[in-house]
Formats: C-alpha cells, sequence, structure tokens
C-alpha cells in the first residue's frame, strides 16, 4: 500500500472518529440545548431545595427557558440562594413565582416559573420574591401522621 | 538451620523481584521522558506518525465497531430486561448511553485496543530489536527512539480516543437497534431521557479524558516492553504477553481511580 491510499485511510478514519465525537455531542449529549445566547441572571431564595443541581432545568410551562448555574448557602437567612440564567428571548415580569418540581415521581428535580401580572419585567440581578420549597417527602409523611393522629385524638376521647 | 536458610532464600527472591520491577518501573518512566523529549522528529514528519495512525487506528476499527455494536445490543436486551421490571423501560437510552460513555466504551474499547494493537507495536519493535535493526539505526546516527518508537507511541495515544468515541458512538446505536427497532421500545422517549440525563462536560468529556489516559498508557507499556525485550524468539514473545496482560491490567486500575476522581464529587 502506498503512502497517499494510506493517507486517505487515516483521513477518514479521522474523519468519523470525530463524526462519531460530535454525535455524542449532540445527539446523545444535551450540548444543543445550552444555547450560547444572551442570558440574564435572576436569583431566588428557598427555605429548601431537594435535589435540585447545579444544571438543572429552569421551565416555565413546560419549556426549558434557563438553567441553574449556582446554589449557595445563605448565612444569615439560612436559605438556599440559587442563581439561574434565563436566556434573553423569555421575559417574565417580576412578581414571577419559582417552585421546585420534580418530573415524574423519581425523576429530576427542576425549577417551574409561573409568570405573575406585573407590568415591569425581570432585569439582571433581580429576586424573586414569591418562591416555593421541594417537597420532602419525611415532612409530607410526618404531617400527614401528624393530622391523623390529630383527628383520631377527640374520638378516642 | 536448613528450613531458616529455605526461608531467607524465598525472601531474597521475594526482595529480588520486587526491587527489579521497581527497578523496570523507575527505566519505562525514564524512557517516556525521553520518548516525549525527542519525539520532535515524529511530530515533524508527521507522515510517520500517520503511517502509526494507520496501524493502530484503522486496521483497529472492525474489531471496535462490531464489538461496539454488539456490546450496545447486548446493553439494550440486558437493560430493557431489568428496567421493565420496575416499569422503566423508557430509561432504556439513558442506561445504554451512560454506561458505554462513562465506562465501557473507553474500557472495552481500550482492552481491545491493547490487545490489537498494543501487542503488535510490542512484537514490532521486539523484532527490531532481535534483528539488530535497533542497533543499525543507532550506527547510522539515526535516534530509534525518535524514529521507531515515537511515531508509534503518538499515533496510539491519537488513535484511543476517537476509538473509544467510534465504540460509544456505535453502541448506543446498537443499542437502538435492539431497544427500537426490535423491542418496541418509543424512540422519542429513548433519545429525549437520554439527550437529558447525559451531560456533556460531566459524562462525554470524561470518557473522553478516559481514553486519552488509556491509550498513554496502552502505548507507553507497549513500546516500553517491545524495547525492553529480551531480543530472542521467547523473549519478543513473553513483551507482548506481558503487554496485554500489564496493560489490561492497568486500564482497569487506572479506570476505578478516574472513575472515583470523577463522578463522585459531582452530584451536588
Amino acid at each position: 500500500m502506498n503512502r497517499s491510499a494510506i493517507d486517505l485511510w487515516v483521513g477518514v478514519f479521522v474523519v468519523i472518529g470525530f463524526v462519531a465525537l460530535i454525535f455524542l455531542a449532540l445527539r446523545v449529549g444535551n450540548l444543543a440545548s445550552f444555547s450560547a445566547g444572551q442570558t440574564y441572571q435572576i436569583q431566588a431564595k428557598f427555605s429548601n431545595i431537594g435535589g435540585l443541581k447545579v444544571r438543572g432545568p429552569v421551565k416555565s410551562a413546560g419549556v426549558v427557558v434557563g438553567r441553574v448555574v449556582d446554589i449557595r448557602f445563605d448565612n444569615e437567612t439560612y436559605e438556599a440562594v440559587v442563581l439561574m440564567d434565563i436566556e434573553q428571548s423569555y421575559q417574565f415580569p417580576r412578581d414571577t413565582t419559582a417552585k421546585i418540581l420534580t418530573s415524574g415521581i423519581l425523576g429530576e428535580q427542576y425549577i417551574g416559573l409561573e409568570a405573575g401580572g406585573d407590568a415591569k419585567m425581570l432585569a439582571t440581578g433581580e429576586r424573586l420574591r414569591l418562591t416555593q420549597s421541594a417537597v420532602v417527602l419525611e415532612n409530607l409523611i410526618s404531617q400527614f401522621l401528624f393530622n391523623k393522629a390529630a383527628e383520631e385524638k377527640p374520638a378516642a376521647k | 538451620m536448613p528450613r531458616l536458610d529455605a526461608l531467607r532464600g524465598q525472601l531474597e527472591r521475594l526482595g529480588a523481584a520486587a526491587s527489579s520491577q521497581v527497578w523496570r518501573l523507575g527505566y519505562a518512566s525514564r524512557f517516556l521522558g525521553y520518548l516525549v523529549l525527542h519525539s520532535g522528529t515524529a511530530l515533524r514528519r508527521f507522515r510517520l506518525t500517520v503511517a502509526e495512525i494507520y496501524f493502530a487506528g484503522v486496521l483497529s476499527l472492525v474489531i471496535i465497531l462490531v464489538s461496539g455494536l454488539f456490546v450496545g445490543m447486548v446493553l439494550g436486551l440486558q437493560g430493557y430486561e431489568t428496567l421493565q421490571r420496575f416499569g422503566a423501560s423508557e430509561s432504556l437510552g439513558v442506561l445504554v448511553a451512560l454506561s458505554l460513555v462513562r465506562e465501557l466504551g473507553p474500557v472495552v474499547a481500550g482492552l481491545l485496543f491493547a490487545s490489537r494493537a498494543g501487542s503488535a507495536i510490542t512484537a514490532e519493535i521486539g523484532l527490531m530489536k532481535a534483528t539488530e535493526q535497533l542497533s543499525a539505526m543507532e550506527m547510522m546516527a539515526v535516534d530509534p527512539v525518535a524514529r521507531v518508537v515515537a511515531p508509534r507511541f503518538w499515533g496510539g495515544v491519537i488513535s484511543m480516543p476517537l476509538l473509544a468515541a467510534l465504540f460509544s458512538a456505535m453502541g448506543v446505536f446498537g443499542g437502538y437497534l435492539v431497544g427500537v427497532q426490535l423491542i418496541g421500545v418509543d424512540p422519542g422517549a429513548f433519545w429525549s431521557q437520554m439527550q437529558a440525563a447525559v451531560d456533556v462536560r460531566n459524562d462525554i468529556l470524561n470518557g473522553v479524558y478516559k481514553s486519552v489516559v488509556f491509550g498513554i498508557a496502552v502505548t507507553w507499556i507497549a513500546v516500553f516492553e517491545g524495547y525492553d525485550a529480551v531480543p530472542t524468539a521467547e523473549g519478543v514473545s513473553r513483551a507482548t504477553t506481558r503487554t496485554v496482560v500489564t496493560s489490561s491490567l492497568a486500564i482497569l486500575a487506572l479506570d476505578f481511580v478516574m472513575t472515583a476522581l470523577m463522578f463522585t464529587g459531582t452530584e451536588k
């Protein structure tokens, strides 16, 4: 086999190798959904974020409008501060509510935004006032048990 | 006391074996340093490296693609069997893609690469040494490390990540064939759940890093064993065996270390 034929095959090999990498990145991974477009950053405080993770999706009406970029702990209010990047093309009123929701029963957790009615729109650095924390199963169960106990007490007397 | 003497003999042999292993490790590290410093020729006359990419990469394509396809198909079958017990058969794509890009792609491609290309590199360099071609080069003032070893090293290091990516891509395709075409998992759920769960930086790039590290380890072991082989027929055959055994163990051990480093701290 002469040299030019080898070069051709090596070229083909390198090309399909990179095609495989691009396939993995675009079709298998979610590189495409990380749009490089303009974003603005807003923050929200939650008393409990449950299993929310950095790079988790921010959705409104089920559509991904942004990503969680950082999760911190506020030492003064003992709350979690979640920073999120929202795409510039999606504008939300200032009284938008943020909830931590779960996709499916065992799915990942995400932030759901519900638009309010304010005429002014959110800008970079602003904070969402109205938030709702993640539902923690243990709290839910203990609440349920307490309610049950409270219901049964008068009957026992 | 004859028994004490026998014990001493055993201990001495053990010590000698250990110190000779440490000596070999040191020699191999020095060899790698020398190799990297003298790879100017391999990179300037890139044709030499291209020819080695042909031998290590292109000629390994068939085995890598076919094994990738079958591994993916088996993952599809086995994953479906297990997942449908929990009513989660839609997550088949996630299972296939994550196990391939994180683990199986780099590891199995590395093992195949070690036995297909690594052994060939060792045998070739070992035979060159046995037939005194390397000494002849030195006589002509050609550095055999720069002319023979370095192109093979870089050819292997460049080929390995590409082969691992091809293996993973073929595996995902195999999982798709079995999961969606044969069993009938919903294709929309298969791809969208996969895309939602596989992270480009955390999963795919970490898999690529793994394959780069495995490529360096396997080719380093292969060229060193060849260069260090006892220049006889038996010596070359032993060196070839040692290449496959050592690099397979190195891949599995490095895989554990890298997995521990990469995937334990990411669950935030």
